[in-house]
């Protein structure tokens, strides 16, 4: 009963601070969970750094099942809520529903994709496939066995672009190179299972690979432990997580939803709406982790020529080819 | 496919079938005595979470097993109280079970741990480790067998050993003690065992109890020996999986160290495998998923011989009316 009452209270608590301040940005995490050490986290650092900079106040929410999309965008766009801040691409469908009923709102989307984009909504999208080019040239000059792994969550269009990215990085360095690929599910309970990801190690290493990329959300816990126990070096996703198994974890491939959901809040009421923003390597939106935790995996080789296509990617020399562009992808076949 | 993939799969399958097995056996004493339990998720993820939390905490991995089968016990003595004493239904109390233990975990990990609902990593010492059988080394190069018993066989953490020792046993308690044949009694014909001058109560909840501690030992497996720390809805839907193989395994012993190991073996290959190709002919990994449930209604449709659950399953025993 007690328990019963301390859920109504902090209801109560959330419906009133709605109410007292307009304009609050909202942000909504997506199913992987607030501190999922990787997609979801990046997002909720950015809008704790907007908090701490400008002392302002955000909502937030924490999504336990599909069904509460709509409600929550409904919700936080009804208290006054602007912009609302969405992470992951299942919420593209729901914010191009709800959005033309808040013409006032502004809604932002992160990795969503929609045919016509609503003059109130913007999407936010990064150029995976670079930072995983660059990710997997690293993977290929640290693998002695000449095989390494890629470990996706759920099996969608993003994740296989993610490792086709990484594939072509990896064949770029050594045509060669054996590259073994496998989807943790097809449903989101692939986000989080841990088990299923450390089972996925244990076959890929058992079928030579020595360096492991997981872009799996908390299903990467797992790999990278398992990878940590089994001594073969893992890569981690979107946070920056060398620090979770210093030495072992070879690097992050980072993708700066941070700095995206730092400059909606910024901007606030003010924010550009319409389009899409797409953030590569030349916006600092994608790149390789790299500190205390990795520097001594990683050779002044590699991170010479990691810079080195890196600068060529910006300029245009160098082109990593997307999975969106024709839904395939020429290094590996998913 | 070479010898040595085939030893690495079935290893991958002892791994994956061990938390199915504990949870199925545990099904399996519960539903003998005539109560159904769909808790058993819930009790794992509790006791994963306990499990892991407490190893973590005090850094011995036994105290965590200790830890993961007591907070599975609470659970199992609410499901006792709910359905045994209370007479409810016990589909009900177990749903219940199961929202209970996912909204615990997390909120009691979040509160001591701060890190999202998540356990820290638990270091090394704090873990079941493998552990390698005696000679597992010097025999290691005998052609087949060598490879057999030391990959294979040896190299489990102790709870796999467990498991498969808890099979033999469930099978001597159910068949050749007469505890064992109350509880089988209780589950059939409750009215016959209280004529006897049985507690059918007493009975009912000592199953139940059992039920609990293996649901406990599953939990620590996960938590403990697979994984170093809990993480959210870790469980990911093996209770349901041990209840289909308890089904497929109609309610023997024996039989569920099979249908487990069967399970265990058709979600290795789907993780070894993501296409099966057959000639020309490609079975998608979804198939391999779904397998288990698919097998589980073609014998419950009576194709493969009969399932016949205990004939008092699932109803609160009256003693008056």
């Amino acid at each position: 009963m007690t328990l019963m009452q301390k859920f109504l209270g902090a209801a109560a608590a959330i419906a009133l601070s709605a109410g007292a301040s307009l304009a609050e940005p909202a942000l909504i995490f997506d199913l992987g969970g607030k501190f999922d050490k990787s997609f979801n986290e990046a997002a909720f650092n950015g809008a704790k750094r907007w908090a701490e900079e400008t002392g302002g106040k955000f909502l937030e929410i924490e999504l336990q099942s599909e069904a509460q999309r709509e409600q929550a965008l409904r919700r936080f766009a009804e208290a006054g809520a602007n912009p609302v801040i969405t992470t992951g691409f299942a919420f593209a469908t729901p914010v191009e529903a709800v959005a033309p009923d808040y013409p006032d709102t502004k809604f932002v989307n992160i990795d969503g994709w929609m045919p016509e984009v609503p003059p109130n909504v913007q999407l936010i999208g990064f150029q995976e496939h670079q930072g995983s080019y660059l990710v997997g040239m690293l993977a290929a000059m640290a693998s002695k066995s000449g095989t390494v792994g890629f470990i996706g969550g759920m099996d969608i269009p993003l994740i296989r672009h993610f490792g086709c990215g990484y594939a072509q990085g990896v064949k770029a360095v050594n045509p060669d190179m054996k590259i073994v690929a496998n989807m943790t599910g097809t449903t989101p309970a692939a986000w989080n299972d841990p088990v299923k990801g450390s089972e996925l190690t244990k076959a890929q290493i058992s079928q030579g690979a020595d360096v492991i990329y997981a872009a799996a959300g908390g299903t990467g816990v797992g790999v990278l432990q398992t990878a940590a126990d089994e001594d073969i070096l893992s890569i981690g996703v979107d946070s920056n997580q060398n620090y979770l198994h210093p030495g072992k974890v070879l690097t992050s491939m980072l993708k700066r939803v941070d700095v995206a959901v730092y400059n909606s809040m910024m901007a606030g009421a003010d924010l550009e709406t319409g389009g899409f923003t797409t953030l590569g390597l030349a916006e600092e939106g994608v790149g390789w982790a790299y500190d205390e935790y990795n520097a001594p995996l990683i050779t002044d080789e590699m991170k010479a020529a990691v810079d080195d296509a890196r600068a060529k990617i910006i300029s245009g020399e160098l082109e990593v080819v997307s999975y969106y562009a024709n839904d395939s992808c020429p290094a590996y076949d998913f | 496919m070479d010898f040595l993939t085939i030893i690495q799969v079935l290893d991958s399958t002892v791994r994956l079938a061990t938390p199915l097995l504990l949870a199925c056996l545990a099904g399996l004493y519960s539903e003998r005595a005539g109560i159904f339990d769909i808790g058993l998720e819930g009790k794992m993820l509790a006791a994963a979470f306990f499990s892991a939390a407490v190893a973590y905490a005090t850094g011995s991995v036994w105290l965590g097993l200790l830890a993961g089968i007591a907070s599975s016990l609470v659970l199992s003595i609410i499901h006792g109280l709910a359905s045994i004493t209370f007479r409810g239904n016990q589909l009900i109390s177990g749903v219940a079970i199961n929202f209970l233990a996912a909204g615990i975990t997390v909120l009691v990990a979040q509160d001591w741990f701060q890190q999202g609902g998540r356990t820290p990593s638990l270091p090394r010492e704090a873990r079941f480790n493998p552990i390698d059988l005696p000679l597992s080394e010097t025999v290691a190069d005998v052609p087949i067998l060598g490879p057999i018993y030391s990959e294979l066989i040896s190299g489990h953490s102790i709870l796999v050993y467990i498991a498969v020792l808890a099979v033999p046993l469930t099978w001597w308690v159910l068949y050749r003690t007469r505890f064992g044949l109350r509880l089988r009694a209780v589950g059939e014909n409750p009215a016959a065992v209280d004529t006897a001058g049985v507690s059918v109560i007493g009975l009912r909840y000592a199953a139940v109890m059992i039920c609990g501690v293996l649901c406990g030992i599953a939990g620590a497996y996960l938590a403990t020996a697979l994984q170093a720390g809990f993480v959210k809805d870790m469980t990911a839907g093996r209770g349901f999986i041990a209840l289909a193989a308890l089904i497929f395994a109609k309610w023997r012993p024996w039989y569920a160290l099979w249908s487990t190991l069967l399970f265990g073996f058709l979600q290795a290959i789907a993780l070894r495998y993501q296409n099966i190709e057959l000639g020309n002919f490609v079975i998608p990994v979804q198939f391999m998923d779904v397998l288990p449930y698919i097998l589980t209604v073609v014998i419950l449709a009576g194709f493969v011989g009969r399932a016949i659950p205990p004939r008092a399953g699932g109803e609160p025993y009256v003693k008056e009316r």
